[in-house]
């Protein structure tokens, strides 16, 4: 394509380029100056670039807050180096300011020395007043620790796009391009991939498509030519080292939803979805009603009961019922579930976490709904939970969490969060040829002897039969009340009542001998410390791992994905360090479920404030923790 | 052995269980006039699938030698409507009560009926929760005492067939647990209707609410309290069938006309058209004293129901796309290839 050509950018000799390993760059403005979109356009090119990195969309609560608040301010964070890049990172490196709220909320968060880019245009009396500002920072010695390129972007975008013939406010809108335009410049990232985006974006609106586009260049020619002081440089980050393979960017709720139709592609099922919106789970939903052609079914039911109950009616009916929801319609699905557990039906249930309790932080991330998976249901009702740990992983552990509802007839649980579900990072693209299908066994015919129980067991997986209405010589009665395990039917029997309980508990401890042995994710099978952890912190203890083991201290990285039941090895394998530390975003969940099955003695290290752990807080804890272990050896 | 469709009987469709309801409850004519249905309706147990949610009326299933789902308390319609998503062709009909119906399965049921999803929905009206020993429920008169409501319940009733329709069904039906002739009629009715197709039987509880619904189902009082209602007929009633039902333009209301008084004449009496919504609303808020309780279809518009629209939307996509390939949904966009 010969305008790649010219878009592709060209270093020339008086460039000054500093190369730095990695960056981290904060959008902020307001929920309309259309963040979320500039950060998302800067992550393709910068995938396209060929660097490692991690995002973290950081929306506001309110859909359409009052413009120019400090809780109307949308922010999208990402970290790209030409290393291993597993977390959107600490302290932005360069925070984009929109408006005066923007910079008051995001501020603080910048490094010292770190950049900060400002639309002197938007710092107008009324947004700094409403903003809470009583004087203008510009014009204090507020930002005096950082160096600040400030211009007025919303004049220079309008001379941009004065020639295609937008109202003031449709022209305003371009901001974003040309500060999107001015940030690729700055980080030597091409913009062909933008330029194409807008273009099929804005396909049948040709001006507003044009205009967008020569924003995008005006604020990128913007940096190619204007004098932006003496000590300005321009950034390079090299290329990451990858494995090689294909690759494309993709959020936890992609991945997901892929996986969940790649997994009834594996098992040759249709997959009934029934699911009620609500954030951060809506996008699951969104994804998989663009999935028809994989057999994906998607019901948006009147609420989130109504939602598990169709799902577990398809599973009764031959599909594979699927559900999703956040914390508080996890809570209301939970009678249902228990319904899924006695008639055991094959059902997968994703809870994408939020901040809690009740309606809590719903745009905020949290990892406080473990007890809620684990325990979190009337009688002794156990379930299979897993976890995800990486936007990627999602696709991954979709399947591994099918093939165990399919196999032991049982609902599973599957813990994401708002993090890894709004998250983007680099995927290497999985070949579905290297996955084993899943077996499915519907039971086609009567056996020969007798009538037929629906709860007969397999003797190896203590599985039931799956017998499908539309079967003849099947036909068959299920429901909550207990089953006889001889014969299938209602029993009030008390000493069946133990023997159907032991069967459940049976069933489900068993998933443990057919799932990979639980390994060490860095460093060593045994020694002074590990860090433990679940879910979506993989990222910040895996680079704070990497980096105290860099500085020569004796710490590993345990992440578990499978949290019910454990490895086998598990116990044995943590019972081999001297100090255990469990990091989780929640008030301790994890080390309470480690310590009633293992009587671990372990150290909590828990954040609730809607952000993810940074690295730095992490090595702090491991620091502290060899520090002390070493002062009590020497007492 | 499995016998061919025309050749089974109402043996073949019930169930070794022993039925535990309470000697004498309406609910055993109800099993006994499916049980003697089924086979008319050409029906197999292999595909027929009975959904409950909790209550007595929903054990129904487990007497029923088809398929069963006896599921939790008011949920029955959304599992119902998974089990007609997975497998459209299965007949699938839905047992529940006044309470769970109504009551904690209330916004289920409407949602159901909306949508149109094709089940057969049979609403145990027994105004009162058996199960759970006897309080009032959603359809129970002002002034009921029971066991939550020794002074007499306070809140107003609702009336089921009104609610569906408010609901958007399609069709609404009535019939009682003791009439054995006009129950399989309606039945049959509500099996051929191609969507969401509602029944409310008024169900006698002879332990908790016994004769409730007397003062129109007692033999003496029955055809002079009841209005069985046929598309095309006049909507005549009483035992000298010289009772009608008249629209006065005045009030906009449904009268009770004398054949023979007041220069009324067979002619004069409306005429049933289960077509039309208005009509039914109107006569689904009718009761006794002063009109009689209408019976029969009162409504009856077939649409398109959601789980064959729902197929077809799949189809469709499907037909587009061609065979399914992740490999390839998944490389859509951009990727990067690194060497
Ligand atoms: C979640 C839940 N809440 C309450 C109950 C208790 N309960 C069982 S049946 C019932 C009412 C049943 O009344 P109705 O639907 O009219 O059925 P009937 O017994 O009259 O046939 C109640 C409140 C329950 N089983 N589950
Ligand atoms: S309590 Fe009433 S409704 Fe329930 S079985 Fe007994 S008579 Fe029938
Ligand atoms: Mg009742």
């Amino acid at each position: 394509m010969k305008d790649d050509e010219q878009i592709m950018d060209t270093f020339n000799s008086t460039d000054r380029l500093e190369a730095l390993d990695s960056v981290v760059v904060r959008f902020a403005g307001d929920s309309g100056d259309g963040m979320q979109l500039t950060g998302s356009q800067f992550t393709t090119s910068t995938a396209l670039a060929g660097n490692d990195l991690s995002t973290f969309p950081d929306f506001p609560a309110e859909i359409r807050a009052p413009a120019g608040t400090t809780f109307g301010v949308s922010a999208f964070q990402i970290n790209f180096g030409s290393d291993t890049v597993l977390t959107a990172g600490d302290d932005p490196d360069v925070l984009v300011a929109m408006n005066p709220a923007a910079l008051k909320v995001n501020l603080e968060t910048v490094r010292e020395g770190g950049m900060v880019v400002i639309d002197t245009g938007a710092f107008s009396t009324r947004n700094l007043q409403k903003a809470g500002f009583d004087t203008n920072p510009l014009e204090t010695p507020l930002l005096d620790p950082y160096r600040v390129l400030k211009f007025d972007i919303s004049k220079l975008t309008l001379e941009s796009v004065k020639d295609f013939g937008l109202s003031n406010k449709e022209a305003l809108r371009c901001k974003n391009m040309w500060t999107l335009g001015l940030m690729l410049w700055m980080f030597s990232r091409p913009r062909a991939a933008v330029i194409k985006w807008l273009e099929t974006k804005f396909a049948k609106v040709p001006n507003i498509r044009d205009a967008n586009i020569a924003a995008l260049n005006a604020g990128h020619a913007f940096g190619d030519t204007s004098e932006l002081g003496a000590s300005f440089k321009r950034y390079r980050v090299d290329r990451a080292q990858a494995q090689p393979g294909e690759y494309r960017t993709v959020t936890g709720s992609q991945s997901l939803a892929w996986g969940i139709a790649a997994a009834g592609q594996l098992a040759e099922l249709p997959i009934m979805f029934g699911s009620y919106p609500i954030t951060p789970a809506s996008p699951l939903l969104h994804e998989l009603s663009r999935m028809k052609e994989f057999g994906v079914m998607t019901f948006q039911a009147e609420d989130e009961i109504a939602a598990i109950c169709s799902a577990i009616g398809a599973s009764f009916a031959g599909s594979l019922g699927v559900t999703s929801s956040s914390g508080p319609g996890i809570a209301l699905k939970s009678e249902a579930l228990g319904l899924a557990i006695s008639t055991e039906l094959p059902l997968l249930v994703v809870n994408s976490q939020r901040g809690g309790p009740s309606t809590g932080l719903p745009t905020k991330t949290e990892q406080s709904d473990l007890y809620q998976a684990v325990y979190g249901r009337n009688g002794d009702a156990p379930l299979p939970v897993i976890a995800s740990s990486t936007p990627g992983d999602c696709f991954e552990v979709a399947i591994e969490a099918t093939r165990l509802a399919l196999k032991y007839m049982t609902p599973v649980m599957l813990l994401t969060d708002g993090y890894i579900a709004n998250a983007a990072e680099p995927w290497k693209l999985p070949d579905m040829a290297d996955f084993p299908s899943i077996a499915v066994k519907q039971k086609d015919r009567p056996d020969e002897d007798g009538p037929f129980n629906a709860y007969s067991r397999d003797p190896e997986t203590l599985a039931r039969p799956w017998a499908v209405p539309g079967t003849p010589g099947l036909e068959h009665r299920i429901g909550g009340i207990e089953k006889s395990t001889e014969t299938g039917h209602i029993s009030y029997d008390p000493a069946n009542h133990q023997r159907m309980s032991d069967l459940r508990a049976d069933k489900i401890n068993r998933i443990a001998q057919d799932i990979p042995e639980q390994s060490v994710a860095y460093g060593t099978d045994s020694g002074k410390l590990a860090v433990v952890g679940w879910g979506s912190t993989f990222g910040p203890i895996d680079q704070a791992v990497r980096r105290a083991r860099a500085e020569g201290l004796d710490v590993s990285h345990i992440h578990i994905r499978h949290i019910h039941p454990f490895p086998a090895n598990l116990g044995a394998l943590l019972a081999r360090y001297d100090r255990v530390i469990v990091a989780e975003m929640n008030m301790g969940q994890l080390i309470t479920v480690l310590r009633d099955r293992f009587l671990l003695d372990a150290r909590s290290v828990t954040k609730v404030s809607g952000q993810p752990f940074k690295i730095r807080e992490l090595l702090d804890v491991i620091h502290e923790e060899l520090n002390t272990a070493i002062s009590k050896a020497a007492e | 052995m499995n016998k061919p469709v025309g050749h089974l009987t109402a043996k073949d469709f019930a169930s070794d269980q022993e039925v535990r309801w309470c000697p004498g409850c309406g609910d055993y004519a109800i099993l006994k006039c499916m049980q003697r249905t089924l086979p008319e309706l050409g029906a197999t147990p292999a595909n027929t699938v009975f959904v409950s949610g909790i209550g007595c009326s929903s054990r129904f299933p487990y007497y029923m030698a088809t398929y069963g789902f006896h599921t939790i308390h008011g949920r029955a319609p959304a599992v119902a409507t998974g089990v007609k998503l997975a497998n459209p062709d299965l007949d699938v009909w839905l047992i529940t009560g006044d309470g769970d119906g109504l009551s904690i399965g209330g916004n289920h049921l409407m949602h159901t009926l909306r949508r149109n999803v094709d089940l057969n929905i049979l609403l145990f009206n027994n105004e009162i929760y058996g199960l759970t020993k006897g309080q009032y429920s959603p359809t129970s008169r002002a002034g009921t005492r029971s066991p939550s409501t020794p002074y007499g319940s306070l809140d107003r009733p609702l009336d089921p067939a009104a609610f569906a329709l408010g609901s958007g069904a399609r069709f609404v039906a009535r019939t009682i647990d003791t009439a054995q002739k006009h129950m399989p009629e309606i039945f049959k009715r509500a099996h051929a209707h191609k969507g969401a197709s509602f029944v409310e039987i008024f169900q006698n509880c002879i332990v908790y609410n016994d004769g409730v619904f007397n003062d129109f189902t007692e033999k003496s009082v029955l055809a002079d309290r009841t209005l069985n209602v046929r598309h095309g007929e006049p909507m005549i009633f009483g035992k000298n069938r010289d009772k009608g039902l008249v629209f006065d333009q005045k009030t906009f209301k449904l009268k009770v006309a004398t054949i023979g008084e007041d220069g009324i004449s067979e002619s004069d009496i409306l005429v049933h058209d289960e077509t039309n919504s208005t009509l039914a609303h109107l006569l689904a808020t009718l009761s006794p004293p002063d009109f009689p309780m209408v019976i029969g279809v009162i409504y009856c518009a077939p649409s398109s129901s959601y789980e064959r629209d729902m197929t077809a939307q799949m189809e469709a996509v499907k037909a587009e796309h061609g065979a399914p390939d992740i490999n390839a949904y998944l490389r859509r966009g951009y990727t990067w290839t690194v060497e």
